[in-house]
C-alpha cells in the first residue's frame, strides 16, 4: 500500500543506503508519477484530485531528497532519529572555520584576479573535491552506525552543508563573470 | 509485451463515451479554440470560417462585442474597446501605469485591482478575458453539439501566480471547467509530438503581433522543464508593419509629422498587406494615395533586419541564462504569425544551425497542443503515453526580518510540490505574526511581486524564539499556490488560498457569475441550483466510471453496495432536490467514497510498480 509515512527508499523500492542507483531512481519516479499525477485524475471529482496533488507532491519531494547527496544524507540521519537542524548549524571545529574563512577570501578575490576564470575553475574543483570527500566520510560513518559514528556523520553533514552553499555561490559568480 | 485484457461476459465496460474537451490559446492579439476529432487536433472556425478570434472586446451601447466587430471599432471608440487585455491580467494599477495603458481606471478600494471604466460600467480585466473565453466556448459547443466537459487553457511560461489565478478566474466566470493551465511553449512542443520519446533541449520562438517570447525547454524522460524564458513585451509583427509604413510614407513624400490619422491607418494597412504578400513573392506592388511603387523581398528584409536582430539577442540571453550554447538545441519550434516571414526563419536557422519546425500553422500550434493535452486529460486517450511534468517559473517565499525574501520553493521545482518551513517569533510575548508571500528571484522582498498577506493570530505569549510557526506552501499542477500556517505547540491554524493582491475576491467572482448573461436578473436560486446539478453530474460521472473500472476489484460486496446506494440517492436529489440538499448529498458521497479514492490511488501505484518489475525482468 502507498503510505505517506513509508520511507522514501521503500517508496521507490530501493535499499536504504548512501549510494542510490540514479537510473533506477528516476525510472521509478516516472512510474510513480504516471500513477499519481493530478493529470491522471483531471476529470475525476475534487476529492480524488486533491489526493493526487498530495501524493504527487510527496513523490516529487521523495525524488528530490534521494537524488541529491546532501539531502539524502540529511534524510538518512533523520531515519536514524537525528534531525539535523541546519538553522542552528553553528558549532564547528576551529580548523574547519579557518578553512571556510580562507575559502571565502579566495572567492572574494576571484574578480580581481588576473585570470578570473582560471581562478574560479580551481576553486570549483577544490570545493567539489571536498564535497566528494565528505560524502565518502559520511558513508563510512553511516555504515559503522555506532552512536559515536552517527555523531560524526552528523558533523560531516553539517560541514557538507557549508560547502554545498559555497558551490552554489560559485555557480552564481560564474554566470556573473560571463556577463 | 502487453497482456490482452479480457472482460468477463456481461461485464464489459460501457462503450467509451468521448468527452467534449478543448484547448484554448488565450492570446494577447488573437485567441483560438481547438479540439481533437477522429484522432487529429484542429482549430475551430466561426460561421464565416475564420479560425482566429481577435482578443478585442467592445462594450457597445446595446451589447458586448468580441472579435472582429470589436476590433473594427477600436479606433472609433477607444475608451470602450479593450485590446491586449492579457497584459493587464493579474496586474495592479501601478503595473499598468508602467505599461502605458490608455484606459480610464476606476477608483476603488480593492487594493489597486484595476477596473476599466466603460459605458457599461467598471469592468475588470478578468471579466474582459471571460468574454473572449465565452465566445470560444460557445463556438466549440456549437461545433461539438453539446456542453463542454473541460478545457486546457494556455498561459505564457513566465506567468506568475497572480496572472495564472486571474486566467483561471476568467475561465470560471465564463463557465468553463479547467482541466489544466498549460505553458504556451510546452503546448507548442506537444503539438509537434516532441514529448513522444524525445530527449534534449527545445527552443520555442514565439513572435506574435505585439510580443516576442523565447523559451528554452528541456525534455528529459517525459519531464518538460522550462529552463529559461525571455523576450520583449513590445516587439512583434506590428513593428514590421510600422517599418514598412514608414518606408511607404517616405517614398510617397508624405510628411509623417503632419499626416492625418486616416493616412496613418491606410499606410499601416497597406504595409501589412505587402508584408504578407512578400512571404510568397519576391516583389510586391505598393500603392498609397496617388503614389505607386514596388517593394522587393530584399528591401523588406533590410527594413526589418534590426527588429529580427533584436529577437536573436533575446534568444542568446535566454540560452545563456539556461547555461547552454546554440549548438545544444535539438529542435526549434516556430510560433506566432510573424514567423511566416522568410527572413525570420532564415535567421533563426542560421543562428541555431537547424531548420525550425514550421509544418503546423504558427498561429494555431499552441491551441493544437492544448487540444491534444485536453484530450488526454479528459480520458479520451490513454494517459500512459503522455505525462507532462511542469516546473514553477519563479521562486516562492516569505518576507523575513529586515525585508529579506526567504525562499520556500525555488524556481524550476517540479510541481505539484509541498514545502514546509519553520519560523519563530522575534519579540517576547508576540501573539500574532504577519505572513507576507512573495514571488520572484531578488534578495529583497520589495523587489519581488507581492502575492498575498495574512496574519496568524492567537499565538500563546512566549519568549522570543519560543513559538514554532510552520508555514506550508502547496503548489498544485497549475502552478497555483495555497499557503497555510500553524503554531506547532498549540495547533493554532490559519490558511488561505492565495488570492493575489491584485486578484478578485470570491465575492467579486460570484457577483460576476451572477451578472453573466445566462442568469441576468435576480434568479439567484436557479443559478445556484443549476451549479449544483452540474457539480452533481460531474461527481456521478466520475464515480460511475471509477466503480465500473475498479469497484469490483477494490471494494467488498457490501462496500460496493453502499456506494451504489449513495449514488442512487445523489441521482434522486439531483432531480428533485434544491441546491442545498444536492450539496449535502455531494458532501456525503465525498466522505463515503474517500476510502475508495485512496485505494484507487494505491492500486494505480501497485500496478505501475509491478508493471515496471516485469519490464525489468524482460531485459534479462
Amino acid at each position: 500500500m502507498f503510505d505517506l509515512t513509508k520511507n522514501y527508499f521503500e517508496l521507490f523500492g530501493l535499499p536504504v543506503s548512501c549510494q542510490v542507483d540514479l537510473k533506477a531512481l528516476s525510472g521509478q519516479y516516472r512510474v510513480l508519477q504516471r500513477a499519481v499525477h493530478p493529470d491522471r485524475f483531471a476529470s475525476d471529482d475534487e476529492r480524488q484530485q486533491l489526493l493526487a496533488v498530495q501524493y504527487a507532491s510527496h513523490v516529487n519531494d521523495a525524488f528530490h531528497t534521494l537524488k541529491q547527496p546532501l539531502n539524502r544524507a540529511i534524510y538518512l540521519l533523520k531515519l536514524a532519529g537525528r534531525d539535523v537542524d541546519m538553522e542552528r548549524n553553528t558549532v564547528m571545529d576551529t580548523a574547519f572555520l579557518m578553512e571556510q574563512m580562507e575559502l571565502r577570501e579566495s572567492v572574494d578575490e576571484v574578480r580581481s584576479d588576473a585570470h578570473p576564470e582560471k581562478a574560479l575553475e580551481l576553486l570549483v574543483a577544490r570545493v567539489d573535491g571536498d564535497i566528494d570527500d565528505y560524502l565518502l566520510h559520511f558513508e563510512q560513518c553511516w555504515q559503522s552506525a555506532g552512536k559515536e559514528d552517527l555523531d560524526q556523520a552528523e558533523a560531516v553533514v553539517k560541514k557538507m552543508q557549508f560547502m554545498v552553499k559555497l558551490a552554489a555561490e560559485l555557480e552564481a559568480l560564474e554566470s556573473d563573470l560571463l556577463d | 509485451m502487453a497482456l490482452l485484457q479480457i472482460s468477463e461476459p456481461g461485464q464489459a465496460p460501457e462503450p467509451h463515451q468521448q468527452k467534449r474537451a478543448v484547448g484554448i490559446d488565450l492570446g494577447t492579439t488573437n485567441s483560438l479554440v481547438a479540439t481533437v476529432r477522429s484522432g487529429s487536433a484542429e482549430t475551430l472556425a466561426d460561421i464565416e470560417n475564420r479560425h482566429l478570434l481577435p482578443s478585442v472586446v467592445r462594450y457597445a451601447e446595446s451589447a458586448v462585442q468580441v472579435g472582429y466587430d470589436a476590433r473594427a471599432m477600436a479606433s472609433e471608440d477607444p475608451e470602450n474597446t479593450i485590446i491586449s487585455v492579457k497584459r493587464m491580467m493579474g496586474r495592479g494599477l501601478d503595473d499598468l501605469d508602467s505599461l502605458g495603458s490608455s484606459y480610464q481606471f476606476a477608483d476603488n478600494d480593492n487594493k489597486g485591482m484595476p477596473f476599466i471604466q466603460t459605458r457599461r460600467g467598471d469592468i475588470s480585466p478578468v471579466e474582459v478575458s471571460a468574454e473572449i473565453l465565452r465566445v470560444l466556448s460557445s463556438r466549440a459547443e456549437e461545433t461539438l453539439g453539446g456542453s463542454l466537459d473541460g478545457a486546457v487553457i494556455t498561459v505564457p511560461a513566465y506567468f506568475d501566480d497572480a496572472q495564472r489565478q486571474a486566467t483561471k478566474d476568467a475561465a470560471k466566470i465564463a463557465g468553463l471547467n479547467v482541466y489544466r493551465l498549460l505553458n504556451e511553449p510546452t503546448a507548442a512542443a506537444v503539438a509537434y509530438g516532441l514529448d513522444q520519446g524525445g530527449e534534449g533541449v527545445i527552443a520555442v520562438y514565439d513572435l506574435g503581433g505585439g510580443t516576442f517570447d523565447i523559451s528554452i525547454l528541456r525534455l528529459e524522460k517525459g519531464v518538460f522543464e522550462v529552463m529559461a524564458t525571455g523576450g520583449d513585451t513590445a516587439l512583434g509583427g506590428d513593428d514590421f508593419d510600422r517599418a514598412v509604413a514608414r518606408w511607404i510614407l517616405e517614398q510617397a513624400g508624405v510628411d509623417e509629422t503632419s499626416m492625418t490619422a486616416r493616412q496613418m491607418r491606410e499606410s499601416i494597412g497597406e504595409a501589412c498587406r505587402v508584408k504578407e504578400a512578400l512571404s510568397g513573392q519576391s516583389e510586391v506592388g505598393v500603392r498609397f494615395g496617388d503614389w505607386a511603387g514596388a517593394l522587393s523581398r530584399q528591401q523588406f528584409d533590410d527594413l526589418i533586419a534590426p527588429l529580427v536582430e533584436q529577437t536573436l539577442r533575446a534568444f542568446k540571453r535566454a540560452l545563456r541564462d539556461a547555461g547552454l550554447k546554440a549548438k545544444d538545441i535539438e529542435e526549434v519550434v516556430m510560433v506566432g504569425g510573424s514567423t511566416r516571414v522568410p527572413m525570420v526563419r532564415e535567421k533563426v536557422e542560421e543562428y541555431t544551425g537547424r531548420p525550425p519546425l514550421t509544418s503546423i500553422d504558427p498561429d494555431r500550434v499552441v491551441a493544437v497542443g492544448a487540444a491534444l493535452q485536453a484530450n488526454v486529460l479528459a480520458g479520451n486517450k490513454s494517459a500512459d503515453d503522455m505525462l507532462l511534468l511542469d516546473v514553477i517559473p519563479l521562486s516562492l517565499g516569505l518576507e523575513t526580518m529586515g525585508g529579506l525574501m526567504e525562499k520556500v520553493i525555488h524556481r524550476n521545482t517540479t510541481i505539484p510540490v509541498s514545502r514546509a518551513q519553520e519560523f519563530t517569533t522575534y519579540k517576547d510575548g508576540q501573539t500574532a505574526m504577519a505572513v507576507h508571500v512573495f514571488q520572484g528571484e531578488r534578495e529583497l522582498s520589495r523587489d519581488n511581486r507581492s502575492l498575498a498577506q495574512f496574519e496568524l493570530r492567537g499565538i500563546p505569549p512566549m519568549p522570543a524564539g519560543g513559538a514554532k510557526i510552520c508555514v506550508t506552501f502547496q503548489v498544485d499542477a497549475d502552478g497555483l499556490l495555497n499557503v497555510s500556517a500553524e503554531e506547532l505547540s498549540t495547533g493554532v491554524q490559519s490558511s488561505i488560498q492565495v488570492k493575489p493582491s491584485y486578484g478578485l475576491s470570491d465575492g467579486d467572482i460570484s457577483r460576476m457569475l451572477k451578472d453573466s448573461f445566462e442568469f441576468a436578473g435576480d434568479d439567484r436560486d436557479a443559478r445556484a441550483l443549476r451549479e449544483q446539478q452540474v457539480e452533481a453530474d460531474r461527481v456521478i460521472d466520475a464515480l460511475d466510471v471509477a466503480l465500473a473500472k475498479d469497484g469490483k476489484l477494490l471494494l467488498s460486496a457490501s462496500e460496493f453496495e453502499v456506494l451504489q446506494a449513495d449514488l442512487v440517492a445523489l441521482r434522486e436529489q439531483r432531480e428533485i432536490g434544491d441546491a442545498k440538499s444536492i450539496t449535502r448529498e455531494i458532501e456525503r458521497i465525498g466522505k463515503s467514497s474517500e476510502e475508495f479514492a485512496a485505494r484507487r490511488m494505491n492500486e494505480g501505484i501497485r500496478k505501475a510498480l509491478s508493471g515496471q518489475k516485469l519490464d525489468d525482468l524482460e531485459e534479462f
